[in-house]
């Protein structure tokens, strides 16, 4: 009596052998398909290595890896090829260095501020600026750069150019305050509550407690984060295509245009440069380069924090 | 013994001048955080102002109806438009039942072995590639090897591929919060492994995994490096009509706007910025929306 009111009439008969084996058989069929599935993520990572590595040895048939290393000229789009990497790499450290200023001291103090000092009702206010400013599109940070810190900076600094390292560097920096705050925030509060506890038994200020008990506990996730924020940094490409202009010059001089890698690769990928060509090839010997200098430090910040991480239970 | 006892075996007077100066390094302090939070609140405000300065003026019905063109007044954002509409589409159809998939086996199904760790340290490595170099391997593999062209259905391929990793963190941990008791109550009246994850977990799980895509999908919408470096176009008077069209998205439209030297141009980029913002903004409120209505439920 009233069996299609059963809560469980949806399910199959369980009765007959066939069904049974059918069900195992769908189960098994499901559970592989997941599987695949998640093998996508390594495929990826053998497509990027492949494709990156592919390209990048028929390039180094050409031009020597001795030249690449050593010349400081790169001018592949010219009639005389010079392939010195160097000025792509000083115009990439500049760059990330000037956003590392701004960006690690400002992160680090507002995670500091924000862990230790601030109210819920500050904090209400400040996380969501935060999050509004990782989430600004990156092509936005380079208008920003552009037509407002680079005129800005013109008025102070004489000799500043309309494309340089400076204005895109601050700008990148900005942009990348949330990134660092957040990470070292996460690590400030992995910090067990009863070291402070003890720190404030015994006399000290918040000051102390933050800056002489919290800080040295959490200091290896906040290296860790300024590490992953430097390989966010070296990646980072709209700003420095925007802003830091398209000339690669040996300097670290940060008021004159430059060319960073990952500005090279946007200046061929807007050209029509045909397939196969050296040309071509060059952006995946760049791309090689960046693609292992961002693995080598998001390897070394995930390393470092499990190996110098306090163990306080 | 003890000579040197620090504060305490100092007399009131300088133990008292000395603890002034210690509560006041942590009021300095207090002053410095919000210093800090200073630039960016600044950085935010100064930029939003300018883009509504500069654009605003830009905004009319024509700027959405009309293609890109070297004469400023004419030129609009239709293509730029339904490009980043098509190949977010089709980014989407591919990133979530791949992103969910994975994270159901991640949560589900996996057991704790080498082979699950070596996938999660394969996707948390993944989401620290420069989002550049996914537009290389895009370029390789979907636009010569799969001869897709540069087309929209190549970009969203790349686009997918960036934006899973995100997709899989958010839908795990959606996963992770349905409670325990959920499962058992239905492995108890009999329901198999798929059937309790179809049935029961998923529906649980679904607005956290609704949160997580659309958020990435805010990211996919702003993102303008890999799809440059698979050839997406800078100037196109047409529609995409077919998934191997050719095509352009917002963010480069406003990235060919800002390199132009004329000043009419950054207001045009101005006013594609605002647009860009304000998809984000209404993208971005929706999955706050969602995040609210998940924490009172539980």
């Amino acid at each position: 009596m009233a069996e299609d009111v059963s809560p469980f009439s949806h399910y199959p008969p369980r009765s007959d052998m066939s069904s049974r084996a059918s069900r195992r058989f769908k189960e098994e069929a499901i559970r592989y398909v997941l599987l695949a599935t998640a093998t996508l993520s390594i495929v990826t990572t053998i497509g990027i290595l492949l494709s990156l590595t592919g390209e990048t040895l028929f390039f180094f048939r050409e031009v020597s890896l001795v030249e690449f290393l050593t010349e400081t000229e790169w001018t592949p789009l010219f009639a005389i090829k010079k392939f010195g990497i160097w000025p792509l790499v000083t115009a990439t450290a500049l760059v990330a260095f000037i956003a590392l200023a701004v960006a690690i001291p400002t992160g680090l103090l507002i995670a500091i501020y924000l862990s230790e000092f601030a109210s819920p009702r500050v904090r209400d206010v400040i996380k969501p600026v935060l999050e509004v400013l990782a989430g600004v599109p990156t092509v936005v940070y380079g208008y920003f750069a552009l037509t407002l810190v680079t005129p800005i900076l013109q008025e102070f600094i004489p000799g500043m150019r309309i494309f340089n390292a400076l204005s895109a560097g601050i700008v990148m920096g900005i942009m990348i305050i949330p990134m660092v705050a957040s990470l070292s925030e996460d690590a400030i509060g992995a910090v067990p509550q009863a070291l402070r506890e003890g720190a404030y038994g015994l006399g000290a200020t918040r000051f102390e407690v933050a800056l002489q008990v919290v800080v040295p506990a959490a200091l290896s996730g906040i290296v860790a984060s300024a590490v992953l924020a430097l390989s966010r940094a070296v990646g980072e490409t709209m700003i420095v295509s925007i802003a830091a202009g398209q000339n690669p010059t040996f300097t670290l001089d940060p008021r004159v245009p430059i060319e960073t890698m990952t500005a090279y690769i946007v200046q061929v990928s807007l050209g029509d440069t045909p397939f196969a060509s050296l040309e071509y090839r060059t952006i995946f010997a760049v791309g090689t380069m960046l693609f292992f200098l961002t693995f080598a430090m998001n390897i070394f910040a995930h390393w470092f924090v499990r190996r110098f991480r306090e163990e306080y239970d | 013994m003890a000579e040197d006892t620090g504060t305490l075996g100092r007399s009131a007077p300088v133990f008292k001048a000395s603890m002034q100066w210690r509560r006041l390094k942590s009021h300095f302090f207090v002053v410095l955080g919000l210093l800090s939070v200073l630039p960016g609140i600044v950085a935010l405000l100064v930029l939003l102002v300018d883009v509504i300065v500069q654009g605003s003026g830009w905004l009319d019905w024509q700027f959405f109806t009309s293609f890109d063109s070297r004469f400023p007044e004419r030129a609009g954002i239709k293509a730029a438009l339904f490009g980043t509409l098509y190949m977010m589409v089709f980014t989407m159809l591919l990133a979530v039942p791949i992103g969910v998939m994975t994270a159901i086996y991640l949560e589900e199904y996996a057991g704790d072995n080498w082979f699950t760790q070596f996938i999660q340290v394969n996707i948390a490595n993944l989401a620290g590639v420069p989002s550049i170099v996914y537009g290389l391997l895009g370029l390789q593999v979907f636009v010569r090897m799969m001869e897709m062209g540069r087309s929209v259905l190549a970009g969203s391929c790349t686009m997918a591929l960036l934006i899973l990793p995100i997709i899989i963190v958010a839908s795990r941990e959606a996963i992770r919060a349905v409670p325990p008791s959920m499962r058992e109550a239905s492995f108890a009246l009999g329901a198999s492994k798929w059937e309790t994850v179809r049935h029961h977990v998923l529906p649980y799980a679904l607005p956290g995994m609704l949160t997580g895509a659309i958020l990435a999908a805010a990211r996919a919408i702003g993102e303008t490096a890999p799809l440059i470096t698979i050839g997406a176009l800078t100037f196109v008077p047409f529609l995409p009509e077919h998934p191997l069209d050719r095509f352009t998205v917002l963010p480069i439209q406003i990235f060919n706007w800002v390199s132009r030297a004329q000043s009419e141009f950054h207001h045009l980029a101005a006013a594609g910025i605002i647009v860009l913002l304000v998809v984000l903004i209404i993208l971005n409120s929706v999955a706050i929306y969602l995040r609210q209505r998940l924490r009172t439920r539980y």
